[in-house]
């Protein structure tokens, strides 16, 4: 028995019998594999950080001087070479996109990762929406584009429903899968207590889980966003570009800004290059927003607290 | 017996998915009273309790047959909805689950589901003193619900289902989360809301069935020949005295002395 327990066979309370040095070595050997352990996790925490870091520091650094409140208030001038103008035509194309395509995807998206979840759960259809929304999610965003161009821009011509559409599709099976998540996450017991009470099931739904995934939901909507922010082959295919402020919906080519960077990175003239910094900057803080606001919403998020 | 009973159960067999998981229960449960349902665990005690109120309709591939009389009436008749019977047949769960929500929201759920139209301020205070529990929330009742005690969020959810004011309260294990103080007031409470409610309590601890209840039900878990099936049935319904000082079946006393389960 003794021999088999080794040294703690010996009288525990005095610790007699357990020798000083194998003591020493044992907890040397630990003290040095922790201490390896964390350099090696500062050292892959540096390796990521550095390039996040350096994309920064560099549109920051050739971004900032362009950034005045005359960039952000004004259009583009007509000649590339030109100094001058901004990109609120940009700004406001994007916004204007996005909130649209968020229109379109966040209560389709909702509305279908509740039926994966309450309804669907285990039936045919909902393991094809489930594995076509995968499937979407690697989709690269040029074949919407050209889909949309196809369905939509041959039709009827570039404008900014055709560039939502394009954005729409790219955020929805986003929207769908991380809604599924959160409404995934909401504890059965509180659906059967609201159950027990004589709610029905769509009363459930719309008082007690929607609510209780309603953080979680709106950080997943929030970096759908921000990937379509960001998306530019499916605008330059189906919204195209434009000079100047544009809010007709149909019919009109329309700016967006991750456009604008190309277009502006794209020409020779320095003017024209260093608005494309600017807007790559206003495109960073616009996502950083976006981002920013998704965090927020998490850490309200009730069922991780 | 001369009272009407407020449930009569007669040959119910609940399976899962195929597999059985209670056999031929029938039993009689009077108006205002407390019945404890024991057993071991896996017999069916929460599988009978939420026959009560229609629960287990919730469960994919969970079958009832036989009858649950409640009033009279068959709450497993084709056109009885089982929304309606769980308002005027609450449920209180093992685990306190009250919403993420304030405590006045809690409570006042199932009325605005129910569209009730009264004052509202009112049935919050009623039905939390109701529980017992409106003297320690009475300056908070904006504050969320999942800050209480394990406790006080038990209690709540009892206020949250009387507030619906149904006649019968289903309870399963509601203190077997809670320690001895919480679990002693859960109990003094019981004593009062008999008053008014029928209970039915299932609880894995025979002291507290024997001190809050007037009937028993003990169920037992049945084995059939090859071993690979099992399925609860009712060995005995009795007085809670009966059957703590003079069961009738062997198992019965088996299980009352420890001796199993
Ligand atoms: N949702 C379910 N699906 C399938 N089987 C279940 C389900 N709930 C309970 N059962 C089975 O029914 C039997 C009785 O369970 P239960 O009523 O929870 O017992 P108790 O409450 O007495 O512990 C067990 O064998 C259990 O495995
Ligand atoms: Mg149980």
């Amino acid at each position: 028995m003794s021999a088999f327990f080794g040294d703690s066979g010996s009288d525990c309370r005095t610790n007699e019998g357990v020798s000083p040095l194998k003591v020493r070595t044992t907890q040397k050997r630990r003290i040095i594999a922790d201490v390896a352990a964390r350099v090696g996790m500062w050292g892959a925490t540096l390796m990521v950080m550095i390039p996040i870091f350096l994309i920064f520091y560099y549109i920051a650094k050739k971004g900032l001087p362009t950034m005045d409140w005359e960039f952000l208030t004004q259009s583009q001038p007509f000649s590339m070479r030109a100094r001058g103008g901004g990109f609120v035509h940009g700004l406001i194309g994007t916004l204007i996109m996005v909130g649209l395509a968020a229109l379109i995807s966040v209560p389709l998206g909702v509305l279908g990762a509740i039926y994966l979840v309450e309804y669907g759960k285990g039936r045919p259809l909902a393991q094809v929406v489930r594995f076509f929304s995968d499937v979407m999610t690697g989709v690269p965003s040029v074949f919407v584009g050209l889909f949309v161009y196809t369905a939509l821009v041959i039709p009827y011509g570039f404008g900014a429903v055709m560039g939502a559409a394009a954005l729409a599709i790219i955020m929805l099976p986003i929207v769908v899968r991380s809604s599924e998540e959160m409404l995934k996450l909401v504890p059965r017991e509180l659906k059967e207590a609201s159950y027990a009470l004589g709610a029905g099931k769509w009363q459930t739904i719309t008082r007690v889980v929607l609510p209780t995934a309603a953080p979680g939901i709106t950080t997943g909507v929030m970096l759908a966003v921000a990937r379509a922010a960001g998306e530019t082959a499916p605008l330059i295919l189906t919204a195209l570009g434009s000079l100047e402020i544009v809010t007709k919906m149909v019919g009109e080519p329309i700016a967006s800004l991750p456009v604008l960077v190309f277009t502006g990175a794209r020409n020779p003239f320095p003017a024209g290059q260093e608005r494309a910094w600017a807007g790559a900057l206003e495109l960073l803080l616009l996502v950083l927003v976006f981002t920013l606001l998704a965090r927020i919403a998490s850490s309200r998020n009730k069922l991780q607290q | 017996m001369s009272q009407e009973p407020a449930f009569s159960v007669r040959d119910l067999h609940v399976s899962y998915g195929g597999q059985p998981a209670l056999k031929d229960v029938g039993m009689d449960i009077e108006p205002c009273k407390i019945i404890a349902v024991i057993g071991p665990s896996g017999c069916g005690k929460s599988t009978l309790l939420r026959c009560f109120n229609r629960m287990n309709d919730l469960i994919p591939g969970a079958k009832i047959t036989g009858e649950v009389l409640y009033n009279g009436q068959d709450i497993y008749a084709k056109d009885v909805d089982p929304v309606t019977i769980r308002r005027s047949v609450g449920m209180v769960f093992q685990r306190p689950n009250p919403f993420p929500k304030s405590i006045r929201d809690n409570v006042a759920y199932g009325a605005r589901i129910n569209g009730y139209k009264g004052n509202m301020d009112e049935l919050v205070e009623r039905s939390l003193r109701g529980a017992a529990l409106w003297d320690e929330v009475k300056d908070n009742l904006n504050k969320s619900a999942l800050s209480l005690s394990g406790g006080q969020q038990q209690r709540l959810c009892i206020a949250r289902a009387i507030a619906v004011e149904p006649d019968t309260i289903l309870m399963d294990e509601p203190a077997s989360a809670l320690d001895p103080v919480a679990t002693s007031k859960i109990e003094d409470l019981m004593q009062e809301l008999k008053e008014k409610y029928t209970i039915i309590i299932v609880t894995h601890n025979m002291q507290q069935a024997a001190r809050v209840s007037d009937k028993a039900a003990f169920l037992y878990t049945e084995v059939n020949e090859t071993g690979k099936a099992r399925w609860g049935i009712l060995v005995e319904y009795d007085d809670t005295d009966r059957i703590f000082t003079n069961p009738r079946d062997k198992r019965t006393e088996d299980y009352i002395s420890g001796r199993f389960g």
